[in-house]
């Protein structure tokens, strides 16, 4: 009884309307060139909803600093990889009024790979750039408190257990 | 000057379904600061995933998390779809939405069960868990397991569901739907709920943006942000269902988004079972060749949020690299703003209101003494402080 009391009352909100920015795919794409086009090394579309911008990697804070507080686009996660190139990093921002995941990939040096940090524009890439340091050893400039995120000190210190061994 | 205490909380805890040690700093009984300890359980998920094939995978991230064990498989589908452009049948796509569905109705009752507990209503923990069991025994139907369902695979689903067994899912949905009323009401219209936690643990819209936080969390702060609206996949876009969300992004409205969302989801099933009828039996796999070398993102929104897997492939059987973003990861660092500036009986609810998932996140509480490092609470004593706090309220209520 008390459900259905509940119910007529209609205290939930049910809240349809969504947020609507006025920057759209290919809109965001354009801007980025029109603003950063010495920054810009490569952009691929795979399709609308996925695009991978290769950036130079002195670039990130501005470009981050645009997507994140002009753009108004979401830190989803980054990704590291170890490849023969060296180390990549995909900074995956997703724009949650068109689906858009837009990837910002750097290429970083093999011997001593480091980039600027994020953490001090947003909260959200704190942990992970704390992941990625201890996982693959780049080094992130001015990160406010670069500790050991998942092994606590456990590990031998200067072993990265993500990197890879290429022949 | 004042004599700051730590309190523990983990990792090995009540309070959470798996380990993790959350420190609490505290100033008599007010939270002044948080520190978290992680890696109590760290699998190497991501490094393993590289030595299984693509149908391997799907086994090994299922194991990710128990309670939400098909949003790993679910976006770790769709990512790998997207390396090799599949497209999978419309009986596949209202399977996999179904299957997504009744995990989380099974992942908030499990929750609201919790959370009830944590501020002394085991009644409240009684009944959500059983009321949970019927969603299980569906599973138990549907995919021979009440958890670990090993439903998805690329290019479909492993089993289909009989159309002789929609009408039995059929009657177990509108069972749900009444017991969820009697919750719903019995956690809404509860004054010392309302008192106990309106008002507690509010994370403000900023917080959330700045955090990143996902799902419910994000949600009963006004955020509408929900993978399955925003980047739809499987049977999402076939169906009409709302996104709910709340404002006051305290434990009351998150507690409310949770509830809410159970009857979208209820909803979601039942529209995906008329759609089961009206498409052939049986066309549940398209078949794969090969794994293309590039790059895939996919997205799932699990109970707790947004799960996001990059999976990289170099052409052979297997990801070269896969990256895995789990709801919690994100959502507990909110902690350091929900917690701060809370007592200590109010820190514990804030904690379960996001509903962590360490497993997930790979990451506990206990109190210290700062000065002298001596403990002087335990998780239970804690959880006994969050209940006392309830019964005095409830008390006070009374007697006014």
């Amino acid at each position: 009884m008390q459900g259905a009391r509940y119910k007529t009352k209609e205290r939930g909100t049910r809240n349809e309307k969504r947020e609507t920015r006025n920057i759209d795919t290919m809109v965001i794409i354009e801007k980025l060139k029109e603003n950063f086009s010495s920054d810009i090394l490569e952009i691929v579309t795979k399709n609308e909803k996925r695009i991978i911008v290769t950036i130079k990697p002195d670039s990130i804070i501005n470009i981050a600093e645009y997507l994140y507080k002009t753009a108004g686009l979401r830190f989803i996660i980054a990704s590291a990889l170890h490849t023969k190139k060296g180390f990549e990093i995909h900074y995956h921002f997703s724009m949650d009024s068109t689906g858009l995941v837009l990837n910002i990939h750097v290429i970083l040096d093999k011997e001593n790979p480091q980039i600027e940090s994020l953490s001090n524009m947003f909260n959200a890439s704190n942990w992970i750039e704390r992941e990625m340091h201890e996982l693959f050893g780049i080094n992130f400039l001015n990160h406010p408190n670069q500790e050991k995120l998942i092994s606590d000190g456990n590990w031998a210190e200067g072993v990265y257990p993500y990197r890879k061994e290429f022949k | 000057m004042s004599k700051k205490t730590i309190i523990p909380i983990g990792p090995y805890h009540p309070l959470q379904e798996e380990p993790e040690l959350f420190k609490l700093y505290c100033d008599g009984e007010i939270v002044k600061d948080i520190k978290w300890e992680t890696g109590y359980n760290h699998r190497s998920i991501e490094k393993l995933s590289e030595s299984k094939t693509y149908d391997q995978v799907f086994f090994l991230v299922e194991r990710i998390c128990g309670i939400c064990s098909t949003s790993h498989p679910f976006a770790f589908a769709n990512a790998v779809e997207e390396i090799g452009n599949i497209e999978i049948t419309d009986r596949a796509k209202y399977i996999r939405s179904i299957i997504g569905e009744l995990e989380r109705i099974h992942s908030h009752l499990l929750w609201v069960g919790l959370a009830g507990h944590f501020l002394g209503y085991n009644t409240v923990f009684m009944w959500a868990w059983k009321y949970r069991e019927p969603v299980l025994d569906l599973f138990e139907m549907i995919t021979g397991n009440r958890n670990s369902y090993a439903m998805f695979k690329v290019g479909g689903v492993r089993r289909d569901i009989e159309n002789v067994k929609i009408s039995i899912i059929r009657k177990t949905l509108s069972d749900i739907r009444k017991k969820t009323d009697l919750l719903a009401g019995a956690v809404m219209d509860d004054p010392v709920i309302h008192a106990r936690t309106k008002g507690v643990g509010i994370l403000t819209r900023q917080d959330v943006i700045d955090y990143a936080a996902v799902g419910p969390t994000a949600r009963a702060s006004g955020v509408a942000i929900d993978v399955r609206k925003d980047d739809p996949y499987a049977a999402y876009p076939l169906v009409n269902w709302k996104v709910i969300t709340a404002q006051a992004g305290d434990v009351f409205a998150k507690a409310e988004v949770r509830l809410l969302e159970m009857y979208e989801s209820i909803s979601i099933i039942e529209q995906c079972l008329n759609g089961l009828e009206k498409v052939k039996e049986g066309e549940i796999t398209v078949k794969v060749k090969e794994i293309p070398e590039g790059i895939g993102t996919g997205r799932a929104e699990a109970p707790r949020g947004e799960v996001f897997h990059f999976v990289v492939s170099d052409g052979s059987n297997s990801p070269a690299r896969h990256k895995i973003r789990a709801p919690s990861y994100v959502n507990i660092a909110t902690f350091k703003k929900s917690c701060i500036g809370q007592t200590i009986a109010d820190a514990t609810i804030s904690l379960a209101a996001v509903d962590p998932c360490y497993c997930c996140t790979e990451r506990m509480a206990v109190a210290y003494d700062i000065n002298s490092g001596k403990r002087i609470m335990n998780a239970n004593e804690l959880i006994d402080c969050s209940i006392m706090r309830t019964a005095e309220m409830k008390k006070n209520l009374i007697n006014n």
